[in-house]
């Protein structure tokens, strides 16, 4: 049976993590590559990382990240932040990376979806999707951008429904409302789309605790989970993590 | 020397990388004249099956593959390629294993494509001397070579199996990306390297 994914995220700049509270205030957790070899070797299944430098020059330091990266460990990781064009695209996944995700572009041109997935295959894109709760949406839930302070008027169910028509292999999907809170996945979110997509949905957003990842994937139907500084201040372990979902009848590598 | 054959299906740095790792070197090449003298032959592929065909007959290298006689490794796309036929572009392809490649049915509710960890089982042969049943490696795919007396291994999708790896002769093919697996996929490169 395919096991339910766990997935660190490390949010990068300059090479180094970083984890925003709410996108806003940000705090060190080290280095890049180091977290990114521990986590490979212990037990994560997958990595994302997502690049929040603005400068031309971050963008260099971010590939030879990702080169590193694709010598270093031996899962698969996807490669988000600030990503435009193909020209970026074939970059990152000339420099190793196994997918990308992209967010802003894709809403401000959904055709951007459509073009990567037919250079590159669907395998590969990733859509990046931030939902906030508005109840005048007819899903209740808005697609937002910019860390959250831009609304779309994208209703998120419709606008993810579209990105698989478009060719996206798989979604990230971020809570806005529980993202930095640690108060559990947004579940009635994540089981829309799960259950509504026929693509896999990666849940992201309120991971605090071990029964949080339970009931994103046993309630919210997710097939993966992404989580950062529950993972990077050792709050939780993914090895003792796996034996709790496997305990509760989750299936986990 | 092991090569590992370059053409348009991407891929090929993670098989690269994976080697290295595992201290092995290898040389990336579309050369005939090399490829034909390697030791292990290696085939990445991530890709799309029609014109990853093209790719190979225009660099004739579909008739160099077909013609090999040392250890040969097809990995995802590489491994549907040895396959008869795909319904992927409806692409004939080389024809070392019978089967046909059909994509995953759309009607039974689970994702396509289907993605991320799962279980090998039914192993057998020299590719697998250092896996055991149940061990998880990393899948990608949307498309599926059914099962047959050439699957050296099985996998299972919601209640659907499909062949994880084909072996006859000198030929192999695995469906999953040993060089995303962790340590399992390591262990298989290992054997087909060293075993084989």
């Amino acid at each position: 049976m395919l096991a339910k994914r766990i997935i660190p995220c490390l949010d990068v700049k300059d090479g180094r993590t970083v984890k925003g509270v709410n996108f806003i205030s940000l705090r060190d957790a080290g280095s890049a590559l180091e977290l990114a070899s521990f986590y490979s070797d212990n037990g994560a299944d997958e990595l994302v990382f997502l690049d929040i430098t603005a400068t031309v020059e971050g963008r260099g330091t971010l590939l030879s990240l990702v080169r590193d990266v694709s010598r270093t460990i031996s899962i698969p990781f996807t490669v988000g932040g600030g990503i435009r064009s193909e020209e970026d695209v074939d970059a990152i996944l000339g420099a190793g990376a196994d997918k990308i995700s992209i967010n802003s572009a894709a809403i401000r041109n959904p055709e951007v979806i459509s073009r990567l997935a037919g250079l590159f295959g669907s395998q590969c894109v990733v859509l990046a999707l931030d939902a906030r709760a508005n109840s005048l949406m007819p899903s209740g839930y808005e697609a937002v951008i910019d860390g959250g302070r831009t609304p779309t008027g994208l209703d998120a169910l419709s606008w993810s429904m579209e990105a698989e028509a478009r060719g996206a292999g798989e979604i990230l999907l971020t809570s806005m409302d529980k993202d930095g809170t640690k108060d559990g996945f947004d579940i009635p979110l994540t089981r829309l789309l799960s259950t509504s997509l026929g693509i896999p949905v990666i849940a992201s957003g309120g991971a605090g605790s071990m029964e949080d990842f339970k009931d994103v994937f046993a309630d919210g139907m997710a097939d993966a989970a992404l989580a950062a500084s529950v993972f990077h201040f050792h709050e939780i372990d993914i090895p003792c993590l796996k034996d709790y979902l496997r305990k509760e009848g989750i299936i986990v590598r | 020397m092991i090569a590992v054959i370059r053409y348009s299906a991407g891929n090929v740095l993670s098989v690269m990388n994976a080697l290295a790792r595992i201290g092995k070197d290898a040389v990336l090449t579309d050369d005939p004249a090399v490829i034909s003298k390697a030791d292990h032959v290696i085939f990445p592929g991530v890709g799309e099956a029609s014109s990853a065909m093209q790719y190979l007959r225009e660099h004739r290298l579909d008739e160099v593959i077909k013609g090999l006689r040392q250890p040969f490794l097809g990995i995802c796309l590489g491994m549907q390629l040895m396959c008869s036929s795909s319904e992927e572009g409806d692409a004939s392809c080389l024809g070392i294993f019978p089967e046909h490649v059909t994509l995953f049915p759309r009607d039974r509710g689970y994702k396509i494509p289907h993605m991320g960890w799962n279980s090998i089982n039914g192993l057998s042969g020299p590719l697998f001397n250092r896996s055991s049943n149940g061990e998880y490696v990393y899948f990608v795919h949307s498309y599926y070579v059914p099962l047959s007396e050439h699957a050296s291994a099985m996998t299972e999708y919601d209640g659907f199996s499909f062949s994880a790896a084909l072996s006859k002769d000198n030929f192999h093919g695995v469906q999953f990306h040993p060089e995303k697996s962790g340590e399992a996929g390591e262990r298989i490169l290992r054997s087909f390297l060293e075993d084989l």
